[in-house]
């Protein structure tokens, strides 16, 4: 174990060189630039022996980690925003095809405009493709959830792809104390990867094939059975990552000073450390609020959203994101998740943040204040400049 | 006699699902021969998906990784990049890929694949449309060709725009090794990819695959075909080996490419006014080539 004060990009790299990982193959784009330039010096050096491929787009970064986790190499990649959206045929292709690949994904808003600022549109217009999704909300939980990632994504019961997300500028450019773990400390959790299952040169064998309505639906149904074994497997990792380090993360939807609120705000990323800060403060002006982090959004924890929507009054959800002709993504599935509650909470959801708009303790402050005098469940978008005076100009 | 250059191993096994008279089936067949059992085998959607027989069949005794349709040229680095750090140094990384694939929506990997000079041998195998689809035109598909999106009608006299150089943007990228291969003459095919075979890096075999459904001409006469494509000089054999250019079969005399635009209905409606412009270019491309080959 070592300290350090690094970025979250870093603390994705230092991740995949601990993972010892045989190929990696990226393409830059801001802001996640960091994590494939530290992880060239580490190849550079010697310090990380892998075949790094440098490509000339994000669709071939994911294709080649594909191919080469066919062969059965552990394999990793790092992508933001556009170039998320450009390896989208991809992400389904890699589900498909049971490549267990560790992704690093830094959300950044979607164009146009061009924004480089934290938003989480990117990762969650890819929550149908079978990638089980992490956000996280400091460096060391980026770092620590990289490494679940690759044991959890090889696990034979999951064999499934991994995105670990990390909001832009917020992590990936902000630096913290991370406490890295030792080599040996990693190789004893995470063991190389198991060989079972992929492509054997020199024998006859096809991965991906063809297949006609008489067996399409086995193969979905087979990820998607793994994805629900996704929830089990990941209890049994994060349990073995704390035996390993010490820490553990709180599995798919921990919880914060929930056990008497009357209302409880549901945030990913670190939307989550300001929330917590906020919800402190409330507490100690009486105000019986309680905070809950949706950690893992595929597969999504939607038997602990029944347990908490039985347990509180009123429920809030903080999306950095929007779904058009609908509401936040988070919302409609926790709504669809506390459908199965006991009793049936008013659900509110609070567009926010969207484009990298800071959330201030302030702000979480407002939103809570909100959930708590609302009488009916709604959508509404929190912060939005409505008067002339606050813009410069509209757009249309 | 003549000595027997094909080996006798097949990996290509019988009941593969191509059409009757079907070259691609042909050209990997040629190539598998050349290449031995080393192979690692990535193939885009093409009808070669279909050929290779649905799930949970194969036919063919290699391994064969499917890919994304625009992906061959990564799918060949990732595969090679899994097969050097896993120790499989002797693994032969091989993209097999249609005309579509390749030098429409996959050019940008394929260039991608050329630029980091990726140790393996992309293979294009040429029936000059997306043929799997159903006949819709490509960019390799022969100025004037009827095609399903080139239809020959008042205002349309088959396909406008001439078929895309796939050798010379190759070519721009400095491949180890290139070369064009035709499965009628079978003994210059399996020569060329033994060549290929012993080189390192890059490598590029461009096969011309005469599609009896899509060029309109019976199944028996793909051979007869491939054979007049190359001795009207319409689709030249030759090599360009680290930089040198050889054409390996010149005839002292070429046919009129007449002969082989009238064995197809896809150029029926050629006027002979057309026919002696297509004459035209082919004889200047030739003259090019040949000049390249002396400069070489």
């Amino acid at each position: 174990m070592s300290e350090a004060v690094i970025s979250g990009n870093y603390a994705q790299s230092y991740a995949a060189k601990l993972a010892r990982v045989h190929v990696v193959s990226a393409y830059p784009i801001t802001p996640q630039t960091s994590i494939v330039e530290k992880i060239a010096d580490f190849v550079a050096s010697g310090e990380l022996p892998a075949q790094y491929v440098k490509v000339e787009s994000e669709h071939s970064a994911l294709q080649v980690c594909i191919s080469a986790a066919a062969l059965g190499a552990r394999t990793y990649t790092a992508t933001s925003s556009q170039g998320l959206l450009l390896m989208h045929e991809l992400l389904h292709w890699a589900a498909g095809a049971r490549a267990p690949i560790v992704m690093g994904v830094v959300n950044r808003a979607v164009a146009p405009p061009w924004s480089l600022m934290t938003d989480h549109t990117d990762s969650i217009s890819q929550r149908d493709t079978g990638w089980i999704q992490f956000y996280p909300e400091s460096n060391q939980e980026v770092l620590d959830t990289t490494l679940i990632a690759f044991r959890l994504a090889e696990h034979p019961d999951v064999r499934l792809p991994v995105m670990v997300t990390e909001d832009a500028f917020f992590l990936s450019h902000t630096v913290e104390r991370v406490d890295i773990p030792s080599p040996a400390c990693v190789d004893a959790f995470l063991p190389s990867r198991s060989r079972e299952g992929a492509v054997r040169l020199g024998a006859r064998g096809r991965l991906g094939s063809f297949t006609g309505p008489d067996l399409y639906m086995e193969f979905r149904y087979t990820v998607a059975r793994a994805m629900d074994r996704a929830r089990g497997v990941l209890e049994d990792v994060e349990a073995a990552y704390e035996r390993a380090t010490g820490r553990h993360h709180g599995g798919a939807l921990p919880t914060y000073r929930v056990d008497d609120a009357d209302a409880v705000l549901v945030t990913m990323g670190t939307a989550t450390s300001t929330a917590r800060a906020a919800i402190d403060a409330m507490r100690a002006r009486g105000k019986k609020v309680g905070l809950a982090k949706l950690r893992v959004f595929r597969p999504f924890p939607a038997r602990e959203v029944a347990e908490l929507a039985s347990r509180v009054d009123r429920i809030g959800v903080l999306d950095r994101s929007f779904t058009f002709g609908a509401a936040g993504a988070a919302f409609t599935e926790i709504a669809a998740a506390a459908h199965d509650a006991a009793s049936k909470p008013i659900l509110r959801d609070y567009i926010a943040g969207l484009g990298g708009r800071d959330l201030a303790p302030s702000d979480l402050d407002g939103i809570v204040s909100r959930l708590l005098k609302a009488d009916a469940s709604g959508i509404e978008w929190y912060g939005l400049k409505r008067r002339r005076a606050e813009v410069s100009s509209w757009p249309a | 006699m003549a000595r027997l250059t094909i080996p006798a191993e097949e990996y290509l096994r019988a009941g593969h699902s191509a059409c009757p008279g079907c070259a691609a089936t042909l050209v990997m067949r040629y190539l598998l021969k050349g290449l031995g059992p080393r192979v690692l085998l990535t193939v885009p959607a093409s009808c070669w998906t279909v050929i290779a027989t649905p799930f949970p069949t194969t036919a063919l005794d290699v391994p064969m990784v499917d890919c994304a349709f625009e992906a061959t040229g990564a799918s060949m680095s990732g595969l090679r990049a899994a097969a050097d750090a896993l120790g499989l140094a002797d693994a032969i990384v091989v993209g097999f890929a249609g005309d579509g694939g390749t030098s429409d929506i996959g050019l940008q990997a394929l260039s991608g694949m050329l630029e980091r000079r990726t140790d393996g041998i992309y293979v294009m195998y040429d029936n000059e449309a997306y043929m799997n689809t159903g006949i819709q035109r490509s960019g390799s598909t022969p100025q004037a060709a009827w095609t399903t999106t080139t239809p020959v009608a008042a205002g349309s006299r088959g396909k406008a725009e001439p078929k895309k150089d796939i050798m010379g943007i190759v070519d721009a990228h400095r491949p180890a090794y290139a070369a064009t291969v035709n499965v009628a003459f079978p003994e210059d095919f399996v020569k060329k990819v033994e060549t290929a075979r012993e080189r390192s890096g890059p490598r590029f075999l461009h096969a011309l695959s005469p599609c009896p459904p899509g060029w309109r001409f019976p199944p028996e006469k793909t051979i007869a075909l491939g054979r007049l494509a190359t001795d009207t000089n319409l689709f030249p054999l030759y090599e360009v080996d680290e930089g040198r250019c050889r054409i390996t079969r010149k005839l002292g005399r070429a046919r009129p490419v007449q002969e082989y635009l009238e064995a197809q209905g896809r150029f029926s409606h050629l006027t002979p006014e057309e026919t002696r412009s297509i004459q035209a270019d082919v004889d200047a491309r030739w003259a090019r080539l040949l000049a390249r080959e002396a400069q070489s």
